[in-house]
């Protein structure tokens, strides 16, 4: 594996269902990620972007081909190696999932506590922090019930990002958000990866974003049918 | 609260914060909780009221040996015994004496309403089988119709107990007879009579004519002090020719009483499944809760799957509303279960009421039970795929 790179893929396919329902999903695959880029997967909705996306994020075992993440092989690892391997992850959700009965700060430090070695007051403070930097130092104590769309996709940001992954993965983060929103999240994300060299792959046919992205993947039916460097 | 928790556990009490955010349905969920536990306390209350009222009127007597019929198996059941083997125990070198028990229940016409007395009849010149707080006016059972009076029976006023005095004796109707009460004891209702009443032999035998004063209902042995219970017992099962007779200590006597009301008796059997069913109704309430709270976070905990929690956390977590729900449940449960026990005592007279040893045994069964629940509820955290989530 190339050290420039966090992820290789390669000849991945994957099928859902069994017997005469068993239908592929992915064809031959394949997919490197360098440390620190800003990968957009796009394409229309059924072309594959979110099997992808859970096979890099370690939540589906893979069936064909070759992952590497991090420097470790996905196939065949234990389901304990895929728990320690997404705790290297972050993960950001089209619906922000955020901890509805926890704080804007609880939910943050949500991001931390899966770590050995952090202590509560260590985790307060990174979460304060964390949420401070993505503009929410007003807003520390709310509930997200009490936050707006775009506020609650930053702590979501925050969340994803304050416990420093190797690798951001993010799925249509924007496709709840107005066009401003929209904007300020993708920019808070790239700025924040940018400054901690974190590696983001986002999924979206959100075409107003794409101008940030460093490079672009676009999945049609299963397969990569372009590649376009922007970095 | 929420900081004792996270200092606990060592991390935010999610269960904690998951169940207080919706006050209405946590109020609901330890009301539920609560009510589980006024129903065990108020089934096992009965139930160790009926222990304690079985055994009360062996406090009254004082023996190391009950000989009793061979179909005897409580104090108030079984035929009688031939006042001949009294004769013959003593014969045995370790008994120094003996005494023949009469028990009959006998009702005090009160016009509306009758009062139902398990009447003793034991020798008046005999103090030493009669526990000390009773033996002391034992000699006024001597003059005939004298009686002892329980002053907690049910039906019996204070004021009126509150009277009986030798300067002040009551009189009253019972079997046909006038029985005069010259002072009163602490007996208490129980599930076989509304209270106690002691008589001399004699007067016990004119109130029930049918009665022989060859045969008591049982036969009270003491022994001297030092002496081997058990070897008694078998000397005085060679000595004694009847093999059907039960010989026992005291205490084994009252002991198999006891297991008997509790196992054999309908009354021990109903509320033993009282308390069964409150448990079950505590143990459904809980995963109902429980249940209901991870399905409504499934997505939650689909997140903290996939952010690498691994299933230790997610059973803390139930496993932590499980011990909330038990804990924070008890509370109200025992304050109510101790109320409505101190009420049903004062209205029945029956040994009702909280006790240290019951409370600690509900707070633990509450605490395991909901564990249990908290246990069978982790079972629906399956379902939260973090795959879903995309």
């Amino acid at each position: 594996m190339d050290s420039k790179n966090i992820l290789e893929a390669s000849g991945l396919n994957h099928w859902f269902g069994t017997g005469d329902a068993r239908k592929q999903a992915l064809f031959d695959v394949n997919l490197t990620l360098r440390r620190g880029s800003f990968t957009v997967l796009m394409g229309p909705s059924g072309s594959g972007k979110t099997t992808v996306l859970t096979l890099v994020g370690c939540l589906r075992a893979v069936q064909d081909g070759q992952v590497t993440l991090l420097e470790q092989q996905l196939n065949g690892a234990s389901e304990a190696e895929l728990v320690a391997l997404r705790r290297r992850l972050g993960f950001i959700f089209q619906a922000h999932n955020l901890h509805e009965s926890l704080t804007a700060t609880q939910n943050v430090v949500m991001g931390l506590q899966m770590h050995r070695g952090v202590s509560d007051a260590q985790a307060q403070h990174a979460a304060v922090h964390a949420l401070g930097l993505v503009g929410l130092s007003d807003r520390v104590g709310y509930m997200p019930g009490n936050l707006s769309g775009g506020q609650k996709q930053r702590v979501a940001v925050a969340r994803a990002l304050v416990g420093n992954p190797a690798l951001v993965l993010a799925d249509e983060p924007t496709a709840a958000l107005d066009k401003d929103s929209a904007a300020e999240v993708v920019d808070l994300l790239k700025r924040m990866g940018a400054a901690r060299g974190t590696t983001t792959l986002l999924v979206t046919h959100d075409n107003r974003i794409l101008d940030r992205a460093d490079r672009i993947l676009t999945l049609e039916d299963g397969r990569i049918v372009r590649i376009e460097d922007r970095g | 609260m929420s900081r004792l928790l996270q200092a606990i556990f060592g991390r935010l009490p999610i269960g904690w914060l998951q169940l207080t955010h919706n006050r209405t349905r946590f109020a609901a969920a330890l009301a539920g909780v609560a009510f589980a536990n006024v129903l065990v306390f108020v089934q096992l209350g009965i139930m160790n009221s009926m222990g304690a009222a079985t055994l009360r009127p062996y406090e009254f007597f004082q023996a190391d040996i009950m000989i009793s019929a061979g179909d005897s198996n409580a104090m108030t059941d079984g035929g009688n015994v031939a006042r001949q083997w009294l004769l013959q125990a003593m014969a045995d070198p370790d008994v120094t004496d003996g005494m023949g028990l009469f028990l009959a229940n006998v009702a005090w016409d009160r016009g509306e309403k009758d009062i139902s007395l398990s009447t003793f009849g034991v020798d008046p010149v005999k103090p030493g089988f009669i526990n000390p707080a009773i033996a002391g006016d034992l000699a006024l059972l001597e003059v005939q119709d004298a009686t002892i009076l329980d002053r907690l029976a049910r039906g019996l006023t204070k004021e009126e107990a509150a009277g009986v005095r030798p300067q002040t004796p009551l009189a009253f109707e019972a079997q046909g007879r006038t029985l005069v009460a010259y002072t009163t004891f602490a007996g208490g209702g129980g599930f076989g009579g509304d209270g106690y009443m002691f008589v001399s032999d004699q007067t016990f035998l004119s109130l029930f004519p049918a009665r022989s004063s060859a045969a008591p209902d049982h036969i009270l042995l003491k022994l001297r002090p030092g002496a081997n219970v058990e070897a008694a017992i078998a000397r005085l099962g060679r000595l004694i020719s009847d093999p059907s007779l039960r010989i026992r200590s005291f205490a084994q006597a009252a002991q198999d009483d006891l297991t008997y009301q509790q196992t054999r008796r309908p009354t021990g059997i109903i509320f033993g499944f009282g308390v069964l069913i409150g448990v079950l109704v505590g143990l459904v309430i809980v995963y109902q809760v429980l249940s209901t709270d991870v399905a409504d976070h499934l997505r939650e905990y689909a997140t903290f799957k996939a952010m690498g929690y691994g299933p230790g956390f997610f059973l803390g977590v139930v496993f932590e509303e499980a011990l909330v729900l038990g804990i924070m449940g008890f509370i109200p449960g025992l304050i109510v279960g101790t109320g409505i026990l101190t009420l049903m005592g004062k209205i029945t007279t029956l040994p009702l009421g909280m006790s240290v040893s019951m409370a600690v045994s509900v707070f633990i069964g509450t605490v395991v039970f909901s564990a249990l629940s908290g246990a069978i509820a982790t079972r629906r955290l399956a379902a939260a795929d973090p795959a879903d989530l995309f």
